[in-house]
């Protein structure tokens, strides 16, 4: 991208930033790892979907179908293009990103699955990481429970990476599958994941990429990564919440059994029996969140147009400058890389002897700095680094260093009410 | 400007200074309480001697200076109390938190818990006060079983 990053530009393009908070406070949205803010382009397509478009999908013969129809499919083949999957069959619309990964879960040791990379039982391994988001943890756990295979995972260093060193004990003939973050939530770092998947596919296992923090962030190319599934959510990505991805490669969404039953997702219903239709609306059961990802579709057409290696270099200069600057913070501690190899623009932290969520109460209530407190619903990390909580500051396309500035000065004032 | 006023004076030095802090022994109960939430946490044990005495308040926890402030308070007001002093307390400083800071404070009831009206405005954080109060309520009811 050789156009010139013009953020000005790209703020005026998201209302909820020109908005005052109570008491004529200036809003400082430091949250988009937790959810992003919307663009015009998105609220309006939805809208226009909503008020002149809109009808049930893939049954309705009538005009208002058809255009919806259209609308809906239209956003898979956009959200397709957008993670270079090669067929936009490859797209399963879900509610988010855990029900995606819950729906690759459900696939395994399940009965009705006879596919022999997909059976699960009493010395089989699942493996995952100590940094994942509990949507990437809880049901592998549940799968474990469910077949009785054995749950394992890699640990996570002091500097917040994964620690391959036991890659090769960790990963082995025993192992079904792997499912780690493309970027963690928590600590920034974005995983190696040609070196997991190279051991991965020398065991004859499955990879699946929690992608939720990297596919809003930078170009991601799953045929380029070549892992079998990768779940991402619409809510992160400047699209809505109500709509999350799962893609996988097209031979192992038809092994896969159907996840939930209902209109839509069959062939032919008898009453002692189903065929079920081809992916994806094999996966796709009841009416689906239709305006939804119409919204996503307008979403990743957004980011395409600012492009999304201007997007990662502006947030590398953001992270660049806010590592820098919270440093100056005494008695702050970064929990994640304090250099900007392989890392993304999220940065969590502890502030000696006070309780992030005292950080974050009074960071927003008199600085308007809006940051995520608490353990990010990532429990076992923060367990692993002994401390209850962080407070997390996310960045996105619409942030700029003067916000980060407000960030640090808020954080010297908590200190002075806590000193 | 609103979290200055839910950041009183007496209770950031209740942060700073807890009061009664540390599990001792003997004791008649002990529980465990947590929320979720936010991870905050606390282990709570009473002595009761006779005449519904409380004789000893004693915690350990985690959490936000709001949460902790408030075993700090509570330890104060309830050691030396009776159960059904206390339990009025409890009650009158529930209803202030749950009042969604519409709720005039029985100062003469609440005694230092006062400080914490300005929590009911923000209800993210009525779980923080109500940590400790909840668990002295459960950790009464079970020495009385």
């Amino acid at each position: 991208m050789d156009t010139v990053f013009d953020v000005e530009r790209i703020r005026k393009d998201f209302p909820v930033l020109s908005r005052e908070l109570p008491g004529g406070r200036p809003l400082v949205y430091l949250d988009s790892g937790n959810s992003s803010q919307k663009p015009f382009q998105v609220i309006e397509t939805m809208r226009e979907h909503l008020a002149v478009h809109y009808a049930n999908v893939g049954r309705a013969m009538h005009v208002l179908g058809a255009e919806s129809t259209e609308a809906y499919e239209s956003a898979r083949e956009k959200v397709a293009a957008f993670v270079g999957a090669p067929s936009r069959d490859e797209i399963v619309f879900t509610k988010n990103a855990s029900e995606a990964l819950n729906l690759v879960a459900y696939a395994f040791g399940n009965p009705i699955n006879e596919d022999p990379r997909f059976t699960m039982g009493p010395g089989d391994e699942i493996v995952i990481s100590e940094m994942e988001h509990h949507s990437n943890i809880v049901p592998w756990q549940l799968l474990a429970r469910r077949t009785g295979a054995t749950l394992r995972w890699f640990s996570v260093t002091d500097e917040g990476r994964l620690d391959l060193s036991d890659l090769d004990e960790l990963v082995t003939e025993r192992t079904k599958i792997v499912s780690i973050a493309h970027q963690s939530n928590v600590l920034g770092t974005v995983n190696p994941v040609a070196r997991v998947l190279e051991r991965v596919r020398q065991v004859g296992a499955l990879m699946m990429l929690d992608a939720s923090q990297s596919v809003p962030h930078k170009a991601v190319d799953v045929a380029a990564l070549d892992v079998d599934f990768l779940a991402f959510t619409g809510h992160k990505a400047v699209g809505p919440s109500g709509i999350g991805v799962l893609w996988a490669r097209a031979e192992l969404l038809e092994a896969m059994p159907p996840f939930l039953g209902g209109g839509e997702m069959i062939e032919a219903v008898w009453m002692d029996r189903s065929t079920y239709a081809p992916a994806p609306h094999k996966f796709e059961a009841g009416t689906p969140p239709i305006v939804e990802a119409v919204g996503l579709g307008a979403a990743v057409d957004y980011l395409s147009s600012v492009g999304m290696d201007a997007i990662a270099a502006h947030e590398r200069e953001l992270t660049r400058y806010a590592l820098e600057a919270l440093g100056e913070v005494p008695g702050l501690r970064v929990v994640g890389p304090t250099d900007l190899e392989d890392r993304g623009g999220t940065v969590s932290f502890t502030l000696d002897g006070i309780h992030p969520h005292d950080v974050g109460q009074i960071l927003d209530d008199e600085f308007g700095v809006a940051v995520r407190v608490g353990h990010h619903c990532a429990r076992p990390l923060h367990l692993r680094f002994g401390i209850p909580a962080t407070t997390r500051a996310s960045f996105y396309l619409y942030n700029t260093p003067a916000e980060i500035d407000a960030l640090v000065r808020g954080l010297h004032h908590v200190r002075k009410v806590f000193a | 400007m609103i979290a200055e006023s839910m950041y009183q004076e007496l209770i950031l030095e209740h942060y700073k200074h807890p009061q009664g802090r540390g599990l001792r022994d003997p004791f008649d109960a002990e529980v465990h309480h947590v929320n979720p939430t936010c991870g905050d946490e606390i282990t709570m044990r009473v002595r009761l001697g006779d005449g519904d005495k409380v004789e000893d308040v004693s915690y350990d926890g985690q959490g936000c200076s709001i949460s902790q402030a408030a075993a700090s308070v509570l330890h104060e007001l309830a050691t030396g109390s009776t159960v059904g002093e206390t339990l009025a307390v409890v009650d009158e400083f529930t209803r202030l938190m749950q009042g969604r800071g519409q709720v005039e404070p029985d100062e003469d009831v609440l005694g230092d818990a006062v400080a914490f009206a300005g929590v009911a405005k923000f209800p993210a954080r009525v779980k923080c006060a109500l940590l400790a109060w909840m668990a002295y309520k459960d950790a009464l009811a079970r020495s009385a079983s």
